[in-house]
C-alpha cells in the first residue's frame, strides 16, 4: 500500500523576468517503510520536492497525499533534515533536540529522557549539556538526526545530508541511518547526487533530469542489497552491476564529455 | 637541552610583551599628564588667551567649589538621568519597530520611503518642534536624546532579522511552527549580537541628543551650563562641564561594553 504519493506534480518559480519551471508532471510512490532516493544533476529540483512534501513550499499542480491525505490537511509529522546540521549556536544540545516537542507544545519529562536515550543510540550519550560549537561535524549531524527523530515523524526528508561531511564520516553515518530507520521502520526520501549512496541506502532509485526536473527512470535495488548495510553493500558483487546502469542512465544524453 | 631552551624562547616572549604593554602605557600617560601641563603653561604665560581657553587649575577649582556646595552634582544627575533614559527608550523603541516591520513584509515595502528620508534627516534639526510640542522640559530632552536613535537602530536591527540563514526557519517549520515561534526561536536569538552592537554606537548619539537639547531649552544640566558659561563669559565653567561630559561619556561607553560582553556571554 503507498503510504506517500505524488501525483503529477508540478512547480514554477516566478520572478520579474518570467517562470522557470522547476518540477514537471513529477508522479511516484512510496510504500510505509520504504527508502527512496532521488539521485540527479544539481538543479533537477530534488530540493524543491522535499521541500513540497514538508509543506514548505505550495507545489502549483498536482497532488500530493500522505496516507490518503492531502499534504495540506496532514497532521502527520515530517522529519527533515538538512544538508547542514542547522543546530541552534545559541541552545545546548539537549535544547536543540527538545526544539520539536517545545515548538509542537509537548514538552515533558518523558521527552527530555527519550531526547537522552536517542543520543545514546547514536553513540554521544555524553553531550546533552555541551553547545553544538564543541561538537564535530559528525557529532552534529547525529544531533541534528536524534532532533528529526525525537518528534516521531512518519516520513523522513533527507536533503544531501552526509554531503558536508568527509567520507569516513559519512560512511559511518550511512550506517547509522540505515540501522535506525530499519529498526524504527520509518518511511524515507533521500536526496543524493552520489550514486554509491544512492545504491547502499535505498530499496527504489528515482533518477532524475534537469531542466525542466523530471523523473527519468525508477529503479529497483536488488533485493540482496536491500536489507545489507550500506558499508557492506558497496562490496557486494551487484553492486557495481547496478552502478553501472544507473550511471548510463545519468550520463545518456550527455553530449560533451566530462 | 631543548626544553629548556624552548621555555627560554617562550620567557621571551612573554617579556617582549609585557614590555610593549608597559611603553605603550607609559605613552600614554605622558600624553595626558603633556596635555595638561602644556595647557596650565601657555595659558600662564598668555600663549593663549586665559579668558578663553582657561587652565587645569581654574577648572579644578571651579569643579571643587561647584561641587563642595552641590550645584554641580544636580547639572550632572539631570544630564545622566536624560542621557540614560533617552538611550534606553531609543534602542527599545528601534528594536520594537523593527519587529513590526519583520513582522509584515507589506508594511515594511510601504514604509520605505519614510524610513530611507527619517533616516538622511538631521534629527537635531526636529529639536524645535519637539520642545513646542512636549515643552521645556525632561520629556522634550529626552526625547531628543531617544530620536536621534531610533530610526538606524531600527535600520540596522531590521537588515540583521533579514540577513538570519532562512534554512533555520526551515529546521522549525518542518516541525509546525508559526511566524512567531520562528521569530522567538531563531530571528530574534541569531540577531542579538547585532542588536547589541547597535547598544555602543546610541550610547554615544544619545549624549548628543540630550546635550543639544538642553542647548535648546533647559535650565539644568551640563548642556545648560555650557551654554550658560559662554553668555556669561565664564570659559572656566565651559571647560569644566566639556570635561565632565568627556569623564561620564566614557564610563558610560565602558558599562555598556561590558554589558555587551556579558550578554554575548549569556546568550552563547
Amino acid at each position: 500500500m503507498s503510504f506517500l504519493t505524488l501525483e503529477h506534480v508540478s512547480h514554477q518559480y516566478f520572478s520579474t523576468k518570467g517562470y522557470t519551471k522547476a518540477l514537471d508532471n513529477i508522479s511516484f510512490s512510496v510504500n510505509e517503510g520504504e527508502f527512496i532516493s532521488l539521485l540527479g544533476p544539481s538543479g533537477c529540483g530534488k530540493s524543491t520536492i522535499l521541500s513540497i512534501i514538508a509543506g514548505i513550499m505550495q507545489h502549483t499542480s498536482g497532488n500530493v497525499k500522505l496516507d490518503n491525505q492531502p499534504i495540506e490537511n496532514s497532521e502527520l509529522a515530517i522529519g527533515y533534515m538538512l544538508q547542514q546540521d542547522y543546530l541552534f549556536p545559541w541552545k545546548t544540545i539537549i535544547d536543540n533536540i527538545l526544539l520539536g516537542p517545545k515548538i509542537q507544545k509537548n514538552e515533558s519529562t518523558e521527552m527530555h529522557d527519550k531526547a537522552l536515550l536517542l543520543l545514546d543510540e547514536v553513540g554521544i550519550p555524553h553531550v546533552a549539556n555541551n553547545y553544538p560549537s564543541s561538537l564535530s561535524g559528525g557529532m552534529r549531524q547525529r544531533v541534528a538526526l536524534v532532533r528529526t527523530l525525537i518528534t516521531d515523524p512518519k516520513v523522513l526528508l533527507l536533503d544531501e545530508p552526509f554531503s558536508a561531511l568527509d567520507y569516513q564520516t559519512k560512511l559511518k553515518l550511512e550506517n547509522l541511518v540505515f540501522e535506525l530507520l530499519h529498526a524504527y521502520n520509518k518511511t524515507a526520501v533521500l536526496v543524493t547526487h552520489d550514486i554509491g549512496e544512492a545504491i547502499s541506502m535505498s530499496d527504489r532509485i528515482v533518477v532524475m533530469d534537469s531542466n525542466p526536473g523530471s523523473i527519468k527512470k525508477i529503479f529497483d535495488v536488488p533485493i540482496e542489497l536491500r536489507n545489507e548495510l550500506p558499508f557492506h553493500v558497496r562490496r557486494h558483487p551487484k553492486y557495481q552491476i547496478i552502478f553501472d546502469k544507473v550511471w548510463e542512465e545519468l550520463n545518456e544524453d550527455e553530449t560533451s564529455p566530462v | 637541552m631543548t626544553e629548556k631552551s624552548d621555555q627560554r624562547l617562550f620567557d621571551n616572549y612573554i617579556n617582549n610583551l609585557k614590555r610593549e604593554k608597559k611603553i605603550v602605557f607609559t605613552w600614554q600617560i605622558i600624553i595626558l599628564i603633556g596635555f595638561f601641563a602644556f595647557w596650565e603653561i601657555f595659558s600662564r604665560l598668555r600663549w593663549i588667551d586665559p579668558l578663553i581657553f582657561s587652565s587645569p587649575t581654574r577648572v579644578y577649582d571651579s569643579l571643587v567649589t561647584r561641587f563642595s556646595d552641590g550645584s554641580m552634582l544636580i547639572h550632572l544627575q539631570v544630564t545622566l538621568f536624560e542621557t540614560v533614559l533617552g538611550f534606553i527608550i531609543g534602542t527599545a523603541l528601534g528594536i520594537l519597530i523593527a519587529i513590526a516591520l519583520w513582522s509584515s513584509a507589506r508594511f515594511s515595502k510601504i514604509m520605505d520611503p519614510y524610513l530611507v528620508i527619517l533616516n538622511a534627516m538631521p534629527k537635531v534639526a526636529l529639536g524645535p518642534i519637539i520642545i513646542v510640542a512636549l515643552g521645556p522640559g525632561y520629556f522634550s530632552i529626552i526625547a531628543m536624546g531617544a530620536i536621534i536613535s531610533v530610526i538606524i537602530t531600527t535600520l540596522v536591527v531590521y537588515s540583521g532579522f533579514k540577513e538570519v540563514d532562512p534554512n533555520y526557519e526551515k529546521v522549525l517549520r518542518s516541525f509546525g511552527a508559526t511566524r512567531w515561534q520562528c521569530f522567538k526561536e531563531a530571528v530574534f536569538p541569531a540577531t542579538l549580537p547585532v542588536m547589541i552592537s547597535t547598544l555602543k554606537v546610541n550610547v554615544g548619539l544619545s549624549w548628543v541628543g540630550v546635550i543639544v537639547g538642553e542647548f535648546l531649552v533647559s535650565k539644568e544640566g551640563l548642556g545648560y551650563l555650557i551654554v550658560y558659561g559662554f553668555q556669561v563669559f565664564d570659559f572656566t565653567l565651559v571647560m569644566s562641564s566639556l570635561i565632565l561630559i568627556a569623564v561620564f561619556a566614557a564610563i558610560m561607553y565602558k558599562v555598556v561594553e561590558k554589558v555587551e560582553t556579558w550578554l554575548i556571554k549569556h546568550t552563547g
